[in-house]
């Protein structure tokens, strides 16, 4: 148990510096960007006289040099305030709590369909290396890999929505919602499986390739051949001794692909018209409020550093040669 | 050496030759605007030998669009990805070859953009700056650098101990000047490799900024598209339909071009 | 008990035009419980694709002919399913590299466990009570605890022994030793030499020892055969091998190896500096002719019989004669 603490404080160390460049990153380009909050605010209530402008600026301290300005947007992430959303109309953090869940559960459910089905996908064509099932797999993964996202969601809306009407359109729940708990869990489940099968196959192609040249290594390691050796049957050595040690990869490949996920789900969940934080970041950019889009920046580098921390925490427990001093390497 | 160009590497560079060729022709196979309405909207592919592809709800050619819009998806891709691998490159060299408080600083960086989900960064840097080409190459160069970098700056430090670069020293070469002119060509090679990769996720982040509405309005482009045909999706699913297919194609055929690449690279450096 | 007769391996060539190569020239090998058989030869030799036949671990390309007899069921040619249960069961083996043949990611008392459950229907406990037994007999303090170590936290010579306890988990007659000592230290390597030979005695067991060091097989092995070019070039027992070699090759193998051999101590001796490049098995004449100082050209004209030479035999026309 000490071995994960000493990794968490470690990686949490590491993580000030990367919050703090992003952070830094994020000012800049608002200042970049020109026009601030009051121009924002002022576009939305209908303009109004620069006195009435300048007023603003003073009461929000806006009219201050850029060292004042910064000091003052260090202090409210500190705070985590992160200002107030014109958009939606109520403070950006709300705004983004209200929605993170949604995402959080799509995102979830979709780097666990990636991952399985692409590990699996992948063991098989190393298996099978070099046959027709290889050939497949190994094509259809470059393929799913080459085709957009919304693509493949506005497709499998036409197939399976509207012409099969299996799955709903779109949305994260029915409008009549089902009494019982679990028919509205059940309820969630089912208008979920076609974005997150959407998300997760537009991801799978780096899983089938890393599983599979990760496992086609492992079979032919010496440890494979000893436990052949000693007569183990074929489906425990495929499982134990090639699979396993096969996984480590794919298991630090998952941290990697979160961020690219949270990225994805802008646009699956505007597709499926599904309320999380990509459609609320689709919203904030297509109506330009910059403290909204800087809060969901930030929200989304911190959900990436957390799944990296339990992915870590995770390696760590599957390989044993990590130790307190010699953490997987680096962050990739 | 054209034993080790795979099938897939074939069909890949014929397939992005063709792309080429059409980016190139577009004025001479599809004269006039694209965006102009010239025909009766929504009329299905196949069924009017001038419009081959159909029209859109407000009749415009979807054949010209298409045309024109591999122009546009090439050049962003190609160009992000080259600006990319650029800044990639320099990033990796100053770090690798200096070491030090520039290495820890600089690679600190690289993590950073590597934790911010690049595409949230993207659409950010859009719409702060303004929907343009040009823009959109940066904001696609500045998410997708550091891959680059982090190969490159592994490169330069194992070609670091080597001899030539001890010789380079004791005749008087700066750091930085052994670092471009020295070490850099044989740090380059693996970058090779990368390119497919950059250039295919440059052209499918182009289109996705595109199907959410940031992309040059005046500009032809297959994301937009399918955002345009996704108001009629039921009715005319071709108008989806095709323009997806064009970046699928796209991107397939560079990934395929590019792998063949790494391949033979693969081949070459075991020799 | 294990008997070879007239084995030969031939590994596919790159095309069905090509002939491939002939790795084993037809040879013979006998082998009894608590005897050890020493096969030495330099690589390339043959003798470790002769392993892999016993092992059933030959690639399907390679096509063997001839018999392989253990306790007179032919065990060469068997199918997968029939393959796994002499695999382990009936041949334990051991490798060369102790680190490479264990899986990090499991720890060691598991490797062991899962060869005693797959092979003696065992449950959880008793498997592992028979693992932390077996890592004690082949001489591994604090048993129960090293078993939850995982390989990378144990040194060359305890992964060596782990190997071992694992060979032997299902109790089988014969051991194979792929060079089991070449990469350990020269010390570890006397005390792994040591427990081999106390093991073939208390667990009564047969234990064929590939090697290209006649000082390991010298210190270790019953009856020695020499092997060059696919074919058994000479037979002995290891004090006349070493004193009284028959064959050339066998006299180059001999004083590479004996100060060391002397000197009483396990060292990995060089192999001998000879002449030229082994020739190809198969061949119309004697094979270590091209390298022999003694040859004559009826060596290259035919090949050598096996002809009776001390407490052995050797194929040479000149067995037992010395350059002048």
């Amino acid at each position: 148990m000490g071995r994960t603490w000493t990794l968490i404080r470690r990686r949490l160390l590491q993580a000030i510096p990367v919050i703090l460049i992003v952070s830094i990153g994020i000012f800049g380009l608002l200042e970049l960007a020109g026009g601030d909050a009051v121009d924002a605010y002022l576009a939305v209530t209908g303009g109004g006289d620069p006195a009435f402008a300048e007023r603003l600026r003073q009461q929000w301290g806006l009219d201050a040099g850029l060292w004042v300005r910064f000091l003052a947007y260090v202090e409210s992430l500190v705070t985590l305030d992160f200002g107030w959303s014109v958009v939606m109309s109520k403070p950006v953090s709300v705004a983004i709590l209200e929605r993170l869940p949604n995402t959080a559960l799509m995102m979830g459910a979709a780097i666990a369909f990636s991952a399985c089905l692409g590990t699996l996908l992948g063991g098989i064509a190393a298996l099978r290396k070099g046959t027709a099932a290889d050939a497949g797999i190994t094509v259809g993964a470059l393929v799913l890999n080459a085709m957009p996202s919304f693509w493949i969601g506005l497709i499998a809306i036409v197939v399976f929505a509207v012409k099969l009407a299996w799955f709903p359109l779109g949305g994260i729940a029915s409008f009549d919602r089902p009494d019982l708990a679990i028919g509205r869990v059940l309820d969630v489940a089912w208008h979920l499986v076609l974005p997150v099968t959407v998300l997760g196959l537009a991801y799978m192609a780096l899983y089938v390739r890393l599983m599979r040249s990760a496992m086609i290594e492992t079979a032919a390691s010496d440890w494979v051949r000893a436990a052949r050796a000693r007569g183990l049957p074929r489906l425990r050595i495929v499982r134990r001794h090639m699979a396993r040690p096969a996984l480590l990869p794919v298991v630090t490949m998952l941290g990697l692909q979160a961020g690219n996920l949270l990225g994805g789900s802008v646009v699956v969940e505007t597709v499926f018209a599904i309320p999380g934080l990509g459609s609320l970041a689709y919203d904030a950019v297509s109506q330009r409020d910059l403290p909204l889009i800087a809060g969901i920046l930030l929200v989304g580098t911190l959900m990436v550093i957390v799944v990296n921390l339990l992915v870590d925490i995770t390696y760590a427990r599957l390989d044993p040669r990590v130790t307190d001093d010699r953490v997987r390497a680096g962050g990739a | 050496m054209m034993r080790h160009w795979s099938i897939g590497g074939v069909i890949g560079a014929a397939v992005l030759a063709v792309l080429v060729l059409v980016a190139i022709a577009a004025p001479w196979l599809a004269p006039g605007d694209p965006l102009d309405i010239v025909g009766r909207p929504l009329l299905p592919p196949f069924t009017d030998p001038r419009f081959p592809l159909g029209t859109d709800q407000l009749g415009r050619n979807v054949f010209a669009g298409l045309v024109h819009g591999t122009r546009v998806s090439l050049l962003v891709g190609l160009a992000a990805a080259a600006a990319a691998i650029g800044v990639g490159i320099l990033v990796g060299t100053v770090a690798g070859f200096l070491g030090g408080w520039t290495d820890e600083g600089l690679m600190r960086v690289t993590e950073a953009f590597q934790t911010i989900p690049t595409f949230l960064l993207a659409l950010a840097m859009v719409s702060a700056l303004g929907a343009s080409t040009v823009n959109v190459v940066l904001a696609i160069a500045i998410s997708s650098w550091p891959a680059t970098a982090r190969l490159v700056r592994a490169e330069i430090l194992s070609l670091k101990s080597r001899d030539y670069v001890d010789a380079a020293r004791l005749a008087g070469m700066s750091r930085l000047g052994i670092a471009f002119r020295e070490v850099l060509p044989g740090a380059v090679q693996p970058v090779l490799a990368l390119i497919g990769i950059t250039v295919g996720v440059a052209i499918l982040v182009e289109s996705s900024l595109a199907f959410l509405g940031l992309s040059d309005p005046n500009q032809v482009s297959w994301g937009g598209m399918v955002a345009n045909g996704r108001a009629v999706l039921r009715t005319a699913p071709y108008l989806v339909a095709i323009p997806g297919a064009a970046v699928a194609v796209a991107v397939l055929s560079v990934s395929l071009v590019g792998d063949a690449m790494g391949r033979r690279l693969l081949v070459s450096r075991e020799r | 008990m294990l008997k070879v007769r007239d084995l030969a391996i031939r590994f596919a060539g790159r095309s069905a035009s090509e002939a491939g190569t002939l790795a084993v020239d037809g040879i013979d090998l006998d082998l009894d419980r608590a005897q050890v058989l020493a096969l030495i030869g330099e690589s390339g030799s043959g003798k470790s694709a002769t392993m892999l036949a016993l092992a059933g671990l030959l690639p399907k390309s390679a096509k063997t002919t001839g018999s392989v007899l253990l306790d007179d069921r032919s065990i060469l040619h068997l199918d997968e399913r029939e393959k796994s249960t002499v695999r382990g069961r009936r041949i334990g083996m051991i490798f060369q590299d102790p680190g490479g043949s264990l899986n990090p990611v499991l720890t060691v008392g598991d490797q062991i466990d899962e060869v005693v459950r797959t092979h003696r229907r065992l449950d959880r406990r008793a498997a592992r009570a028979e693992t932390v037994s077996l890592l004690s007999r082949v001489g591994i303090g604090d048993p129960a605890a090293r078993a939850r170590a995982y390989p990378h936290q144990l040194s060359g010579g305890l992964k060596q022994r782990v190997a071992i306890a694992a060979a032997l988990a299902a109790q089988p007659t014969v051991i194979l030793a792929d060079e089991p000592t070449t990469a350990l230290d020269a010390t570890v390597q006397a005390q792994i030499l040591d427990l081999l030979v106390n093991l073939v005695q208390v667990e009564h067991v047969a234990l064929l020892l590939v090697t290209h060091d006649l000082a390991v097989a010298a210190a270790v092995a019953d009856r020695i055969a020499v092997m060059y070019a696919g074919k058994i070039v000479e037979r002995r027992g290891p004090e006349q091998l070493v004193t009284d070699p028959g064959h050339p090759y066998s006299r180059a193998l001999g004083q590479a190896a004996l100060p060391f051999v002397a000197a009483g101590d396990g060292r990995h001796a060089a192999l001998p500096e000879l002449p030229g490049r082994m020739a190809e098995a198969g061949g119309t004449a004697c094979a270590f002719a091209p390298r022999c100082p003694l040859a004559i050209d009826r060596c290259r004209a035919q090949v050598p019989p096996v002809v009776p030479f001390g407490d052995g035999e050797a194929a040479c026309f000149r067995a037992g004669e010395t350059a002048q």
